[in-house]
């Protein structure tokens, strides 16, 4: 039994960062690893050209997109965190991409065009964040009601809402 | 008279009002329609199967379909986008009807305390009986169901004339007065403000 110095999969993780270095010149991405985890952040203004590269490098699954609001968070000093879980279902590498996003610009094109499986996903993220998708096939609320004004998720709406869950009719006995 | 009937056909005649006849009939042949959201739902099919046996009871014939129910039994967390099917469903269901409200969640929203999940189903519909419990038991359920039996038997009207006096809202108001003071921070008051009053 051998103690294995090194992570399994970093020669291949290696290999991608190299390979996205080359394909996105020009383009500041940062590193990082947690528990086996591989993170990279990206630009948001890049976003499109990111995303394809990632999947020319190899990571052709979208496994997972949602979001996170960093508000009042450690120290953090970016808003919303968009972060989009890829897998390469050759070699079982995962990769997770994050973008940073600010008020009032809430708006990033949308995955769908680089995997379709990002369809329910961005609608969810809106549905619960409200950040904006732009070119999203068919974009609107996933879960909740179409007339819903909130976006529940931020860390600013009240855990009991602001009166939703009570405005309803109310239906006596004599008249039902 | 009614003694001279009793001499000659002894115990073969009874006398009773239309109410009561009809009520015995109504309250040992309910309907349910199981409104099941969540973990309730479990313990109402408990109820219905064969260990607990609700066809003891005369209310074993679940039907799916409010059109051919007389007893709603909301079993589970009702959230905001249900409420309206909810109440859709109760209203096509026909006269005469009644609503069991089963569990914590139907009756108060339980522990789930959310801007999604309506804090108890009679704030916006009537129930005529509550079953405490996370989920109750099915001998809760059971209880529940003589209990309203026993409503049927004893309030029951042949032409369900009783429904009609119930003409105000029977739960707590529609908004807690929390969130009209949540309401009203957003829009700027303070709660220290001396103009300042959430109740009225």
């Amino acid at each position: 039994m051998t103690t294995e110095t090194t992570k399994p999969n970093s020669a291949e993780i290696d290999a991608v960062k190299v390979k996205l270095a080359e394909s996105l010149n020009g383009v500041s991405l940062v590193w990082s690893e947690f528990r086996d985890q591989t993170r990279v952040v990206f630009p948001s203004t890049e976003l499109l050209k990111c995303l394809n590269a990632f999947k020319a490098a190899g990571f052709d699954q979208l496994s997972d997109l949602t979001a996170v609001d960093l508000l009042e968070y450690g120290n953090a000093t970016d808003r919303f965190e968009v972060v989009y879980c890829l897998l390469n279902i050759d070699n079982g590498l995962r990769l997770i991409a994050k973008t940073y996003l600010n008020e009032p610009d809430l708006t990033i094109p949308s995955a769908t065009s680089v995997w379709f499986g990002a369809d329910w996903l961005e609608r969810e993220v809106y549905d619960m964040y409200g950040i904006l998708f732009s070119d999203h096939p068919n974009f609107k609320r996933l879960l909740l009601p179409q007339e819903f004004q909130s976006f529940p998720m931020r860390k600013d709406y009240p855990v009991k809402g602001r009166g939703e869950r009570h405005n309803f009719p109310v239906i006596t006995r004599a008249e039902s | 008279m009614a003694t001279q009937i009793n001499k000659q056909l002894g115990d073969n005649v009874f006398l009773t009002t239309l109410d009561a006849a009809a009520s015995w009939g109504r309250a040992n042949s309910l309907w349910p329609m199981p409104f099941a959201t969540a973990c309730c739902g479990i313990e109402l099919m408990s109820t219905a199967a064969s260990k607990h046996d609700l066809s003891r009871f005369g209310s074993e014939v679940m039907r799916f379909s409010p059109r051919q129910c007389d007893l709603m039994i909301v079993a589970g967390r009702v959230v905001m986008k249900m409420l309206p099917v909810l109440q859709r469903i109760w209203l096509q269901m026909p006269e005469p009807k009644w609503c069991i409200s089963m569990g914590a969640c139907a009756c108060s929203g339980g522990v789930f305390d959310t801007y999604a999940v309506v804090q108890g189903i009679d704030r916006f519909m009537p129930v005529d009986v509550y079953i405490p419990g996370c989920p109750p038991r099915p001998e809760q359920l059971i209880r529940g169901i003589i209990d309203l039996q026993e409503k049927i038997q004893k309030g029951g009207t042949y032409n369900a004339r009783e429904f009609k006096l119930r003409i105000l809202p029977e739960g707590p108001p529609r908004f807690d007065e929390d969130e009209l003071i949540r309401i009203r921070e957003r829009n700027g008051f303070k709660l220290d403000d001396p103009k300042y009053d959430p109740v009225h």
